[in-house]
């Protein structure tokens, strides 16, 4: 066991430490193209979200190992100084790189099995915040079951020709681009059957119609294809080849949605609020039953991230097997979110529930909405019964549930 | 950086859960819980000792193994997954840690030789410090200790005991001393001794350092919490592993219950709720051993969240295992009541976790 990054780490701190001091209180000419939680005070340090994505990027604190010619810093990828940027940058409060679909989805696919011209094309912009993406996954038929899909793309004349519809789409009414698995080889076996299309969302024949969530914020979407004509060249891999695409993809996302120090600093933020609220007089944090639940609660936090630090480990030590600690992180991350959230929420008592410009509104509302956006988390990118199949089935080799005939 | 056991540690583990495996069998476990097997015990424990359990954690200068907490614990999760029945958390690491910080040089010298020969072996009552029950106290006055420790560790065949008062002063006395009564209780689990001992007017060699500071009994507490989470962890694997295991043997409506869901998400439950505990206990044993400011939390934490990780897997780990997880036949019930005892001795869950709210200055 050894826990120190050695020297030349922490010197890379210092220069981290250096940057956050010099951009501190970082504000953006205007809200950000993708919704974020982090509220940031007035200073006299303002840029646009693509300014902020350059200057990122110039100093290699995101980017990193992307080659230069397609936008990036075109350094070796190094997970120590991204961990060392993440935790700097979140206790400074300074914003991190934006993220989204198509930093975290489709440059890694693009990279791995563009062609050369589909990575300058898409990378570059992507990178700087100028080409947004959303994802065209879901149906309303194909959710956990997503190979069951059944929008349709026709080769016409040298086009595809696409009808269908997708759903849960983030973003959509954002995004410059999709991209989407449609299913072009009606007569294959379902798997075999799907296509990787990059779709511009300026199509005619798109529609994309806001589909309002439980937060009544964050904003997904419905979008609809009426022949939605695109390029035969705009397909990443070959035809049919869609699902092992999009496989490379899902991996990604279901990393990225878990933040150990996000937790973390949300624990903390707790125990700020129940040195603050009172029930009777009595501080929340010295009520008995209360204070029980919050150290439960810190231990689980604690535990999460040690597992992190494992994980973490076994990127950088060939041969560690973590195999089991990597798989658990979605379902348990977004499961203790949820779960402390709420708690949150419960401690508050009534005024917990209070949302938006509420009077008595506590942190902005935030414990409520995260405690709903939580939820969203937990079912979207494979539910929670999705992620115990697959531990039980790889994990454990337990057997598949056998298939129903036919389907 | 690695965060990890290293390979010393694993082949270290190893070795223990193999000799477990080659010594230990259910059967000679269920004879010796039955009182029908001395022999073995005594075999299986020096069997243990021989690959130097009882040195581990005794400095190089006393003829011990000067390991750290972290490869204790590594050994501590091997004992866990064979229920092995041997005296590890009260002699072979509570003891020592009380007496390298609370010994003076000529305490340690006394005990700690002799103990990493195993000539002398200790008994540890320190449940008055962490929170009294049914009345039960210890006073240390002018060299003598006297009163009621009701949950001793370890103390069956001790030659020395040690006791801690509420403030924290340990106490050593022999273990035939004129007026000491020990007193065997019999709890569910019955793979190691737990013993309520009288004391009356009782000489006591007390650890200098431990009159003015809590240092000692504080590493020896939170050294015995972090072995006993790590035993919990080892049972629980186990409990896992062969829930998995039957699940794929057991057949109901014409397929293994395995592939039923109800069955799998039970064992993916149990899995992803232990997993991280391992990560969590290596990460409190290495504070014990490099980061004293972080140590005493991370040793609280470990011990409920791991205690309360534990339980859950012993119900769903039995439940897996349907009526046959209920029987004597199938011995799931010596891990259930393993982490039921590990659970409740040096602190329960609800009594750490205030301990745990305390050092943060809640």
């Amino acid at each position: 066991m050894d826990l120190n990054y050695g020297p030349e780490y922490e010197e890379f701190r210092k220069e981290v430490q250096e940057f956050c001091k010099k951009w501190d209180g970082v504000n953006f000419t205007k809200t950000a193209v993708v919704p974020m939680s982090m509220s940031f005070k007035e200073t006299g340090k303002t840029v646009s979200r693509s300014e902020w994505q350059s200057i990122l990027i110039d100093q290699g604190y995101f980017a990193r190992s992307i080659p230069k010619e397609y936008g990036g810093f075109g350094g070796h990828s190094d997970v120590i100084k991204n961990r060392i940027i993440a935790s700097e940058f979140s206790n400074a409060k300074i914003p991190p790189a934006m993220g989204g679909q198509g930093i975290d989805m489709l440059v890694p696919t693009l990279l791995e099995l563009g062609t050369e011209d589909q990575k300058k094309q898409y990378i570059k912009p992507t990178l700087h915040g100028e080409m947004i993406w959303c994802q065209g996954y879901s149906e309303p038929n194909a959710g956990s079951d997503l190979a069951s899909l059944q929008t349709k793309g026709e080769l016409i004349d040298g086009n595809w020709v696409i009808n269908g519809q997708k759903i849960w789409t983030s973003t959509a009414q954002y995004s410059q681009m999709m991209f989407c698995l449609v299913r072009t080889e009606p007569d294959a076996q379902k798997h075999a059957g799907i296509s990787y299309l990059l779709i511009p969302m300026d199509t005619v024949g798109l529609d994309v119609r806001p589909l309002v969530d439980m937060t009544l914020k964050s904003g997904f979407n419905e979008v609809f294809f009426t022949d939605v004509t695109i390029p035969e060249g705009n397909i990443i891999g070959k035809r049919g080849e869609g699902w092992a695409v999009a496989n490379a993809t899902l991996g990604h996302e279901r990393g990225s949605l878990t933040d150990p120090n996000a937790t973390v600093n949300r624990v903390n933020s707790l125990i700020d609020r129940m040195k603050e609220e009172t029930l009777d007089g009595r501080r929340l944090i010295d009520i008995p039953v209360y204070r029980d639940k919050l150290m439960a609660l810190q231990a689980k936090v604690m535990a999460f991230q040690s597992n992190s630090l494992r994980v973490l480990s076994s990127k950088l030590n060939k041969g560690q097997d973590t195999k089991i600690a990597g798989m658990i992180q979605k379902l348990v991350g977004t499961e203790l979110r949820h779960e402390l959230e709420g708690f949150a929420v419960d401690v508050m008592g009534e005024i917990g529930t209070l949302y938006e410009d509420s009077p008595n509104l506590r942190d902005n509302g935030s414990w409520q909405f995260l405690y709903m956006l939580y939820l969203g988390l937990i079912i979207g990118g494979g539910t929670s019964q999705i992620q115990k199949n697959i531990i039980s089935e790889r994990g454990l080799g337990m057997p598949r549930e056998p298939k129903v005939q036919g389907v | 950086m690695y965060f990890g056991l290293s390979e010393d540690q694993i082949f270290f583990q190893e070795n223990v859960t193999k000799f477990l495996e080659d010594q230990a069998s259910l059967d000679v476990i269920r004879a010796i819980t039955e009182g029908d097997a001395g022999e073995a015990q005594k075999e299986i424990n020096s069997g243990l000792v021989n690959l130097g359990l009882s040195a581990l954690l005794i400095p190089e200068e006393f003829g011990g193994l000067g390991l750290d907490l972290l490869f204790a614990t590594a050994v501590s999760q091997s004992l866990g997954g064979g229920v092995a029945p041997i005296s590890y958390t009260g002699s072979f690491v509570m003891a020592p840690l009380a007496i390298s910080h609370g010994g003076s040089k000529k305490q340690k010298e006394k005990y700690l030789t002799k103990m990493s020969e195993n000539s002398i072996r200790f008994g540890v009552g320190f449940s008055e410090y962490i929170g009294a029950r049914d009345g039960s106290a210890i006073e240390i006055k002018n060299n003598k200790i006297s009163g009621r420790a009701l949950f001793v560790l370890d103390a069956q065949d001790a030659s020395h005991l040690m006791f801690a008062d509420s403030s924290g002063a340990i106490g050593v006395v022999a273990s035939d001393a004129p007026g000491v009564e020990i007193i065997q209780l019999t709890a569910v689990d019955k793979t190691r001794s737990y013993s309520e001992i009288k004391l009356n007017n009782v000489d006591v060699d007390v650890l200098e350092l431990t009159i003015s500071s809590k240092d000692a009994i504080n590493k020896s507490i939170d050294g015995g919490r972090i072995i006993l989470a790590a035993d919990s962890i080892g049972a629980s694997q186990r409990l896992i592993d062969k829930a998995v295991e039957y699940s794929k043997e057991r057949k109901q409506f014409g397929r293994v219950i395995g592939s039923f869901q109800a069955v799998k998400h039970m064992c993916a439950e149990m899995t992803s709720d232990l997993e991280p505990c391992y990560a969590m206990v290596w990460h409190a044993a290495h504070c014990f051993d490099n980061s004293p400011g972080e140590a005493r939390l991370m040793a609280c934490h470990a011990k409920s969240h791991v205690s309360d990780i534990s339980k859950t897997i012993a119900k769903k780990a039995t439940e897996v295992h349907g009526g046959m997880g209920f029987t004597d036949l199938m011995g799931v019930h010596y891990w259930f009541k393993r982490i039921g005892v590990n659970r409740q001795a040096l602190g329960a869950p609800e009594v750490v976790r205030e301990e745990a709210a305390k050092i943060q200055n809640f």
